[in-house]
């Protein structure tokens, strides 16, 4: 690729030992499963009897479970569930039924009990990772080795270019933002790491990015779904992913999800997960968090204080993330499912694009060989409260005065008090300011800059269609003439160097220079592999789209700093 | 809940105005409580005279001009200075604020922020628009930060008669501690989640009790007071969405409750205010004449140039901008609003 700026400084980084593998939290709890899970369990029977602290309301939450269970398993069965899913419900419901027509109150309680138990058990297992170290071992290599194979074979030319290592995985996905402060932060506390979510590849590259920082493993709660692969689910299960199963919705399956992911915290496993919950589907940056496993990391850091773990070595350390692309391969499937979500509320199956290996395999050789650089920025790490962190893991206020994060669970400064609505004040609390950061750390691409301005025209020229009658302007009136988007481009441009400047986002090196160049590369790189293109120049030069979807779907990804003021 | 522990501990009032000064012998029935007035002259002088805006204060209260004694002995602080001087008294404070401090706020006024190099397509939104909660959480440490509004008129409060507030907060711990710490006989205490909508009430209210008083002091009567109330709380509701509050929170206490009380009385600041400038005052001149800041004029520009800005069309507050700032006689103010057709009685719920 003609480099137009410097490139990304590449750098080897060594492995941080916090006493060896053996030693990492991870393998750990990986040796002691069937205890952690019954830990699991245990708190998450202790939580869900809080919730439904009556005889009649445990019952009621059980039934709705058994009944909300049976229906996914009827409509929405996947490849990985297990097989006695159906027969278990079945005994699950006829016990139920059995015990309300008991009259012995003892004896019911005792099955009911009983009941949530084998219940809660079931859903631990089923969420508790596999990690293995000799597998973690294995697949690591694997990823670095054999991506950076594709990679060459497709960029050097020839057959023996397969051995070359003239490219590495970090030629082709640049790490950029706050990594020498991760590392040594992941040495000291317990870092929760929380990345934007646009495509499932997000899942294996944020795997591989944590190796190649030489963190240790961390766990990270991946949709259940990617584990109906094969392949993926190999990975995922020896990178020490646990899984989430955005389908069971019941209390039940959330408390343990919950317990889990506080538990591995507590215990001091680095995490990691994806808060908007599912992949974004309007290609926007998320705005809204899901709170549910975010509340783990105050409620875990909120039990180490308890625990008089009162230095910087057990504390809990939230690190945004983004992930930038110029090219989401589902983007046309997202961005359909978003207008139809928006267009009208209705049931909609929690779908899977990629059911086969095969596809999954063939999105992955595309992605290595032909699709266009990545770049993951590493925010600056904060505590649970949202305060920015030094890299010894002391909190400040924007004055740069030390801030004690205990005193916020504290009213006098000295007892620590567990208060459950205070905490899901401070979730929604750091929820903006994870968002906010977000915003700071994304790096806009060229490819996102043409395509945020040619979609902002086509909305200003016609003000009074609604979104849905803009997207089904016929071909003809989707042609800008070269030089007013070049202008409009220009507008935007400068307002993204000055925005730049006061700290409020992040460019790619390939933002500066000659605007025309700027644009030829953004118009290259967008959406490069869909069979129509969301924007290319035509004979005349001019500049229009293929797919006005798609260019919608990566023209949000800047939506939410107003530039659209700017293109005029 | 930890009440106990609580009671130890003193709780602070900043700013010995007519308000805070009452506020401060509500709490005083319940907690020992030190007052902080800004000038030291003035807190010797309150101090010894056990006198402060008129007010006899309680032996609970303590008086003090050092802003770091009341971080430092007191975990709950309630602010109640103009929101003029808010901004300031919270930037002295801060550095003495630990993210334990809970704080309660008193002031029932905006805070308009522009920044100083705007460039020539500035649009004023309402994020340049600061209720006094958000400047404590946006230069503090403190999170757990409420609101106290309802129908607390300060010269009724030293009578004791019957009265109630809102305590307002995201935090209901923060309600709790603000029920514990000013319940008293003949003072009921009301929580809210909806902290932004109550701040919104009684900015937005003090507008409509300008309104009020030119009416009583051209002499309008009742009838049209009952229409200023009834069409003012629709204003308020109007903006107060556009600004982000909840509807429910206008039709409560700190809402409808605050409006009749500020809207009727010849205490009110506002109203008085308005009276003074409908017997011809120019507003210097009704300003010379008063005590203590009437907030009310200080929404009515802010609202104006936010309202300009973002396309609102608020009639009251619009209208009341004429009169005080451009010359239009309060009789051609009230002129023009009758003439204003609106059909719709209710159209926000």
């Amino acid at each position: 690729m003609e480099s137009i700026s410097p490139d990304y400084v590449k750098k080897k980084y060594e492995p941080i030992v916090r006493g060896g593998i053996n030693e990492w939290p991870v393998v750990a709890l990986s040796r002691n499963r069937d205890e952690f899970i019954e830990e699991v369990a245990r708190e998450s029977i202790k939580r869900i009897k809080l919730q439904a602290s009556s005889r009649d309301a445990l019952m009621e939450e059980l039934e709705t479970t058994v009944f909300r269970e049976k229906l996914r398993v009827k409509r929405n069965p996947w490849a990985v569930d297990p097989e006695d899913d159906g027969d278990f419900l079945k005994s699950v419901k006829e016990r139920l039924l059995q015990i309300s027509q008991s009259n012995n109150n003892e004896e019911k309680d005792q099955k009911l009990d009983e009941i949530l138990e084998e219940i809660v058990i079931r859903y631990a297992s089923e969420i508790a990772g596999n990690f293995k170290k000799s597998r973690y071992r294995m697949a690591r290599s694997i990823v670095t080795f054999g991506f950076a194979r594709l990679l060459n074979a497709s960029r050097a030319r020839g057959f023996w270019s397969i051995f070359s290592t003239q490219y590495t995985l970090q030629d082709k996905i640049n790490i950029t933002g706050e990594v020498d402060q991760l590392r040594k932060l992941a040495k000291k506390g317990t870092i929760v790491m929380v990345p934007t979510h646009f495509s499932n590849l997000d899942s294996i590259l944020i795997g591989w990015v944590i190796n190649a920082l030489g963190l240790p493993a961390f766990i990270y709660g991946a949709g259940l779904n990617l584990f109906n692969i094969k392949v993926i689910s190999y990975f995922l299960n020896s990178l020490g992913a646990y899984k989430v199963d955005r389908r069971k919705k019941n209390l039940l399956y959330l408390e343990t999800l919950k317990a889990y992911s506080s538990l591995a915290m507590q215990r001091g496993c680095h995490s990691l997960f994806f808060p908007g919950g599912t992949r974004s589907r309007s290609g926007k940056i998320e705005s809204r968090l899901k709170l549910g496993l975010l509340s783990t990391a105050i409620e875990a850091q909120r039990v180490n204080y308890q625990k008089g773990k009162r230095d910087s070595l057990e504390k809990i350390f939230v690190v945004p993330v983004t992930l930038n692309y110029n090219f989401v391969l589902e983007a046309p499937s997202l961005i359909r499912q978003y207008l139809r979500l928006q267009g009208q509320e209705r049931y909609y199956v929690e779908n899977d694009e990629y059911s086969t290996s095969y596809k999954i395999s063939a999105f992955l050789v595309k992605f290595f060989t032909k699709g266009s650089d990545i770049s993951v920025s590493i925010g600056q790490a904060m505590d649970v409260l949202g305060n920015y962190v030094d890299e010894h893991g002391e909190s400040y206020d924007q004055n740069g005065r030390v801030i004690d994060t205990q005193e916020y669970f504290t009213i006098d400064g000295k007892v620590i008090s567990q208060n459950e609505q205070r905490e899901d004040e401070y979730t929604r609390m750091l929820s903006e300011r994870i968002v906010e950061e977000f915003h700071k750390i994304n790096k806009v691409f060229a490819s996102h800059l043409v395509a945020f301005t040619a979609f902002v025209i086509f909305k200003k020229r016609y003000p009074k269609l609604d979104l849905y009658n803009l997207l089904r302007l016929p071909e003809e009136d989707l042609i800008i003439d070269y030089d007013e988007f070049r202008q409009c481009f220009q507008s935007v441009l400068t307002k993204v160097h000055s925005m730049y400047n006061e700290g409020k986002l992040n460019v790619s090196p390939y933002l500066t220079g000659d605007p025309d160049q700027i644009i030829k590369h953004g118009l290259k790189n967008v959406g490069m592999y869909h069979s129509k293109r969301p924007l290319v120049r035509n004979k005349e030069g001019d500049i229009t789209t293929q797919d006005l979807h798609v260019l919608f779907y990566y023209h949000n990804r800047l939506d939410g700093y107003e530039l659209e003021n700017y293109v005029r | 809940m930890n009440s106990k522990i609580m009671s130890d501990n003193m709780v602070g009032v900043l700013g010995a105005g007519s308000f805070g000064t009452a506020v401060a012998n509500i709490l005083a029935k319940n907690r020992q409580v030190l007052l902080y007035a800004r000038n030291p002259a003035t807190a010797t002088e309150i101090q010894t005279t056990r006198i402060s805006s008129g007010q006899h204060i309680s032996d609970a209260i303590r008086v003090t001009h050092n802003l770091e004694e009341v971080a430092k002995n007191c975990n709950v602080i309630f602010p109640v200075v103009p929101s003029a001087n808010f901004r300031e008294l919270i930037l002295q404070l801060a550095p003495h604020l630990r993210p334990y401090h809970m704080m309660i706020h008193g002031t029932k006024g905006l805070d308009l922020q522009i920044p100083e190099n705007r460039g020539s397509n500035f649009v004023l939104t309402k994020d340049h628009v600061s209720t006094m909660s958000e400047i404590i959480r946006k230069e503090t440490v403190v999170v757990r930060v409420g609101c106290m509004a309802g129908p607390n008129l300060a010269s009724e409060l030293s009578t004791g008669h019957p009265a109630a507030t809102v305590i307002a907060s995201p935090f209901t711990e923060v309600i709790h501690e603000g029920k514990a710490l000013l319940r008293s006989e003949n003072f009921q205490v009301y929580g809210n989640a909806d902290l932004r909508g109550v701040e919104l009430c009684g900015v937005l209210k003090n507008i409509i009790a300008i309104a009020s008083g030119i009416l009583s002091g051209l002499g309008l009567g009742e009838n049209s007071r009952g229409l200023l109330v009834s069409r003012g709380l629709v204003e308020m509701i109007y903006l107060g969405q556009a600004l982000g509050g909840e509807i429910s929170s206008f039709i409560g206490l700190a809402g409808i409750g605050d409006l009749v009380a500020t809207a009727t009385s010849t205490n009110s600041r506002n109203y008085t205010l308005g009276y003074k400038i409908a017997k011809g005052k120019s507003l210097e001149e009704a300003l010379a004449e008063m005590d203590e800041v009437a907030e009310g004029i200080n929404t009515i520009k802010i609202i104006k140039q936010l309202a300009d800005s973002q396309g609102l069309k608020p009639l009251i507050t619009e209208t009341l901008h004429k009169i005080i700032f451009d010359g239009m006689t309060p009789e051609n103010g009230v002129n023009f609003l009758m003439r204003q057709q609106s059909n719709i009685d209710i159209d926000f719920l």
